[in-house]
Order: C-alpha cells, then structure tokens, then sequence
C-alpha cells in the first residue's frame, strides 16, 4: 500500500530540528528524517527511544565469556587433561586473556549484526533515496498524510514556516 | 540566548593561516568580554558538497601518475615478498639469520613492529572518540585503514616463524582426530592467536561501519552504473535515515568502547610472549604498559608519515590541516617521553632488583656488542623527539616527516634490542653468540613494507580516505551549508 508523504528538504540543521520538533507537538506522524551526518537531538525531537544495542553488547559479551571460560576449562581440565610443567589443569588466571578477546569478540561483531539488523541494512539492498543530496547536504523531512483532520495545507505551511527548501507531495511505495 | 555579533566567515581560513591559537573575537564574548573560539578543523572555507567532491575526487577519476609511481614502487615490494615468502617455503628457515642461541629473529621483531604500528589507528579511532577530540575525524579513516594494513603485515609473520606454517591451523582450537588434542590455553602464543584475530576482525568490523554513510555518499555521486552497483552494494543502502543514524551512533560508541580496552590488551598480550618467559630484560612487569606505549608511539609515527603524503600527493591539506599535525607531534613527544621513561626504568631496575643476570643483561644492551642498536633506538625514540618542545618544529611539516621516520627507525630497532641482546647472551658463556640478519630477512622487512602500501594506495585509490559524514559533522554549519546565512533569527513557533 503506498503511503501519501509530505517531503521538506532544508539545508540547516536547526531548522528541520525545529520542523521535526513543531511537527511532533501537532501531532503528525513523522516517517523519517534523512540528514547527511549525525544530527544530534534529532532522535528526541522525532520522539524516539534511546538504541538498544548496548544490551546487545553487554550480553552477548557476557554470553562470549562465559562460554570460552567454560571451554578452556573443559578443554585442559576434562577433555584431555595435559600435565605442562605441573601446573593445574583449571588455572583460571592463565584463562584470562583469551577470555577477555573473546569477550570483546562476541560482544563487537555481536553488535554489528544487531545494527545492521535494526537499521535495515544489507549487502546488495538497494537504497530508497527521499531526496537526491541526503548524502550530500540537505536535511529531509518526511511527514505522513494520514490524519484528516489536519489539512495538506497545514503540513505544507509549517515546512515552509521552517524555511524549507523545497515541499513535495507525493506516494512512497514504502518508507525509505 | 544572546546572539553575538559574530561574523559567520570568522571562521573561514586557509591551512597556511592557521597558527594552531584559538581566534579571539574581541568584544563578541558575553557581557561584552572577548570570545575565543577554536580555529576551524577544515579550512578553505569549505561547504559540505565541497567535501564530497574533494574525498571522492580521487577515487572517481583516473589515478595521477604520483599515484601509479608510489603504486609501481609499493608493488614491487609486495614482489619482494612473495618471492621471499616462495623461497622460504622452498628452501626452510636456514636462509634466515636465526641461529642457536638466537632463536627469535626478524619475524618476531616485524610482527611485534606491525602490531605495533597498527594501535594508533585504534587510538585514533577510539580512545580520542571517548575523549571527544574532534580533530580525529579529519584522520581517523585512514588511520584506521592503516590499522587493517598493519595488521595484516603483522599476521604474517608469528605465521611463518613457525617453520611449518602449513600446520598453522593448529593453533586454533577445534574439534580434532588427533584426540581430540586441544591448544595449550596456558601458553602466550595461544593468547596470541585470539588478540591478533579478535583485533583485526572487530579494527575491520569498527572501521566498516564508519564506511557505511561514506559509500553512500560516493554511490550517490557515481554516474557509471556498474560503479554504482558495486558501492551500493557496499554502502548495504544506506540512506541517512535517522533511525538508522541513532543505533549507528549507538553502534559506534559501544565499539569505541570495546575497542579502547582491545588495544590495550592486544600488546600487552604480544608484550606477554616475552614477559612469561624466564630470560633477563624480558621477564618484567613493565612490558605491558612499556610495550602499549611503544606501540602508540610508533603507531603515530606512522599516522604522521602517511599523513604527510596525503596533504602533499591528495591534497587533503584542507581536512588534514597544520593543526592536526601538530597534535599528532604533541602525542608523538609524549609517548617518546613515556617510552624514554621505560628505558630509564628498566635500567633502575635492573640494578635495584639485585639480579646478577638482569643486571649483565641490561650492562650489555647499552655497552656490549649491541650497544649501536640501544644508541640508535634511544636517540631515535627518547632524544629527537624532543624537538616538539618548539612549536615552529611541530608545525614544520618537513621536520614533523624526518622525526615521524626516525622514530619508526628507532620503533623497528627497539624490538630488534628486545629480541636479540636478551638471547645472545646465554646463560652459559659457551651458549653465546651472534645474530646478523640476512638477504632474505631483508627482503621480508622490505617486502612488508611493500604489501602495506599496496594495501594503502589501493585504499586511497577505491575508498573515501576521509570520514566524510563525521568531517560534515564538524563543519561550522554557517560557512558549510549551501545557502547564505539570514537576517532573521530562529523561527518561533506560534
């Protein structure tokens, strides 16, 4: 089902800031915004929550670890105990530092996939582009037309009360 | 808020016109005092579309004939070392100069100064992204390439010195018909193989991510479709969607996180291959943070040398500006100090422990038949970097390049103290020996340095060798964006 948005390109950050933030306080339903870097405070205009990737850090590491140290463990102390120059077989201490790689590895490529999975993104996936130069220096705004008591007009004025550059209306196939 | 009557071009400055001072606007301040603000990170009066063109220039047209010189050149390295690595294969490891009692040689020393080398990109990367030094962003990209690089130069070697590298598959820990037979996990070598794997897989992932927006940007900009299709098939579509830029931010930060403890351990586990063992002037608890720090310092030799390049051959002089440089060298001049710390440490400790062994050993680094390479490495590493006392020095790009390679001679003849003045004096008298390198060692040290700068001007060649997205981030929005400033001020909404 194709979906009715409203686009506002600007070319500084503060005003789709203020645009997002304006759009948000009436109640629109806010698709996205594009911008060309990192755009601090955009998440909490949009009214997002913050990312929860950390917690896949932070468990997948803690999953990592675990099981090398429970690996080294089985592997020298119940698998196949060697004897090298008599020192026990679960030295624990000696266990540290491949516990600790292993922990960051987990824990770091853990968190790669999860990003690429929240954010949607994947080798060969062909990118939806709202505007041509989102990668380049404008700041989109997209907004949905899906509440009818707010008019068209309405939306268009407070994007172009924003100093937007340019306002197209138009139906996405999807959200890009 | 107070508006200040501040012009928007104050910042607007060419690389020649920095001084690396804060600008001081006079009466701009609050309540009328002066305002200081920082000199602009990319000069040239830049705006964001500029960036993208002047990153992805290089990849988009035909390389230059500087290019093809330096690639010509770094290509017969990488020569030098298949041939190298064919006949070590053909002929075994008698063609080296290891020998009994010296029987970590050159590999060992290349590995550790790969290794080495490879930290400052991680630093760069992360701990000065933890520390909020936004002049990272200018450099970062391509010190983190350089991590990747440096790395691989590095991997080789451990790989190669275990005579059978054949049966280097042993190393890791998988289910076996010999028992199965697992790795020794007390051993520092085994620790070895997950730091230099762990390192290079999460450097890779890390510096990917941060690729991400970057191929976009070029995918965007490409016009030859098969162009297009391959950096969108690397860019994994992005679009610059702001759900995606805050778990991407998110991202990054847990991994800067975990890669600032990495770095750490990965020399310190490489510092370990020696520390447990039971030679004198090896078996120290100093290594470790002796050992990370060299590692930092030769690291951002290197930066600085690679850096120095890309201002003259690319023309990056604009992101890579006299102010990085100089904050390269003040880092350079710190470490050197800490490094010159740890000789002088091990010195006193050498003779406070007591230890007759640790003492001798000690007398001969500095006196004996090895003492020109001690000499070599303190002066190098300790004493000559001391010139960036004086700023006109750090702010030299000529002597900023001389030192950078000074110091990497200096890195290269640390280990080449470490390994060898520690073995070539037995504990027997009848054990002693010597230790020369040969053709073929040689032609291994200059072959690495071949396979790295293939890797490197390949990067420069294909890849946005500056964080584009993160460099926009840093701009001052009134000089960077496309349109003029307004008169008015913010909207208010009603």
């Amino acid at each position: 089902m194709a979906i009715r948005g409203i686009l506002g390109s600007f070319a500084r950050e503060e005003d789709v800031v203020a645009a997002t933030e304006a759009a948000r306080e009436r109640g629109l339903t806010i698709l996205d915004v594009y911008t060309p870097y990192a755009v601090h405070g955009l998440d909490r205009a949009m009214g997002l929550e913050p990312s929860r990737l950390p917690w896949v850090c932070f468990l997948l590491g803690l999953a990592g670890a675990g099981l090398k140290v429970w690996f080294e463990y089985w592997a020298s102390a119940v698998s196949w105990p060697v004897n090298v120059g008599g020192k026990p077989w679960n030295s624990l201490p000696a266990f540290v530092p491949i516990t600790f790689e292993v922990m960051v590895l987990f824990a770091g490529v853990s968190t790669v996939v999860a990003f690429l999975w929240v954010a949607g993104l994947r080798p060969w996936r062909r990118a939806r582009l709202p505007h041509p130069a989102v990668t380049d220096d404008r700041f989109v705004l997209l907004l949905a037309v899906t509440n009818a008591a707010i008019p068209v007009g309405s939306i268009t004025q407070l994007l172009a009360l924003h100093h937007a550059l340019e306002i197209q209306e138009r139906d996405f196939e999807e959200v890009p | 808020m107070t508006r200040h009557n501040v012009s928007p071009y104050a910042t607007v400055m060419d690389d020649s016109q920095l001084t690396g001072r804060p600008i001081v606007l006079a009466g701009a301040g609050p309540y009328g005092g002066d305002l200081e603000i920082d000199e602009p990170l990319v000069t040239g009066g830049k705006k964001w579309t500029d960036v993208d063109r002047d990153i992805c220039m290089h990849a988009e047209q035909f390389p230059t004939k500087k290019w093809w010189i330096a690639f010509s050149v770094a290509l017969t390295g990488l020569g030098v070392l298949v041939f190298a690595l064919i006949t070590l294969f053909y002929s075994g490891m008698g063609i080296l100069g290891v020998n009994h009692p010296v029987g970590w040689g050159s590999f060992i020393i290349n590995f550790v100064f790969w290794i080495g080398i490879g930290h400052a990109g991680t630093l760069i990367s992360a701990v000065l992204f933890l520390f909020r030094q936004q002049w990272r962003t200018g450099i970062n990209r391509a010190a983190e390439a350089m991590t990747l690089f440096a790395v691989a130069c590095a991997g080789i070697f451990p790989v190669i010195h275990l005579g059978r590298p054949w049966f280097a598959y042993w190393l890791v820990p998988y289910p076996n018909a010999r028992g199965p037979l697992w790795v020794n996990f007390n051993s520092p070598l085994a620790w070895d193989i997950f730091a230099i794997s762990t390192y290079g897989l999460v450097s890779l992932v890390f510096w990917y991510i941060g690729l991400l927006p970057d191929l976009a940007t070029m995918r965007d900009r490409a016009t030859h479709p098969w162009r297009k299709a391959i950096y969108n098939a690397m860019s994994f579509g992005w679009n610059g969607s702001s759900r995606a830029w805050r778990h991407y931010e998110s991202a990054y930060m847990v991994l800067a996180a975990l890669a600032t403890p990495l770095v750490f351990s990965v020399h310190t586990i490489v510092s370990f291959d020696f520390a447990t063992s039971v030679m004198p002037g090896w078996h120290t608890t100093i290594f470790p943070p002796y050992f990370v720090i060299g590692a930092i310092f030769s690291g951002f030799a290197m930066v600085i040398t690679l850096m120095t390049f890309m201002r003259g051959y690319f023309g990056m002089k604009n992101y890579i500006t006299l102010n990085h440089m100089e904050s390269m060298a003040k880092i350079l001049m710190l470490t050197g100090m800490l490094v010159g710390f740890a000789y002088s440490t091990e010195f006193f400790m050498a003779w406070y422990s007591g230890s007759e062994w640790e003492g001798f050993v000690f007398k001969n680094r500095a006196f004996g038949p090895y003492g020109w390479a001690y000499a070599i490495m303190f002066t190098c590493n300790a004493i000559i970097p001391q010139v960036f006392w004086f700023k006109s020095m750090r702010r030299n790009t000529l002597v900023l390049f001389i030192v950078s390679i000074l110091v990497n001679v200096g890195m290269w003849f640390e280990r080449y103290v470490i390994v060898v003045t520690s073995l070539h004096r037995d504990f027997l008298p009848s054990s002693w020996g010597m230790y020369a390198l040969t053709a073929w060692d040689y032609a291994f040290l200059i072959g690495s340095f071949g396979l790295f700068f293939t890797l490197f001007l390949l990067f420069v060649r294909f890849l946005p060798v500056v964080a584009i997205s993160e460099v926009k981030g840093v701009m001052d929005p009134k000089v960077a964006r496309s349109i003029p400033p307004r008169a008015s001020a913010a909207p208010q909404e009603a």
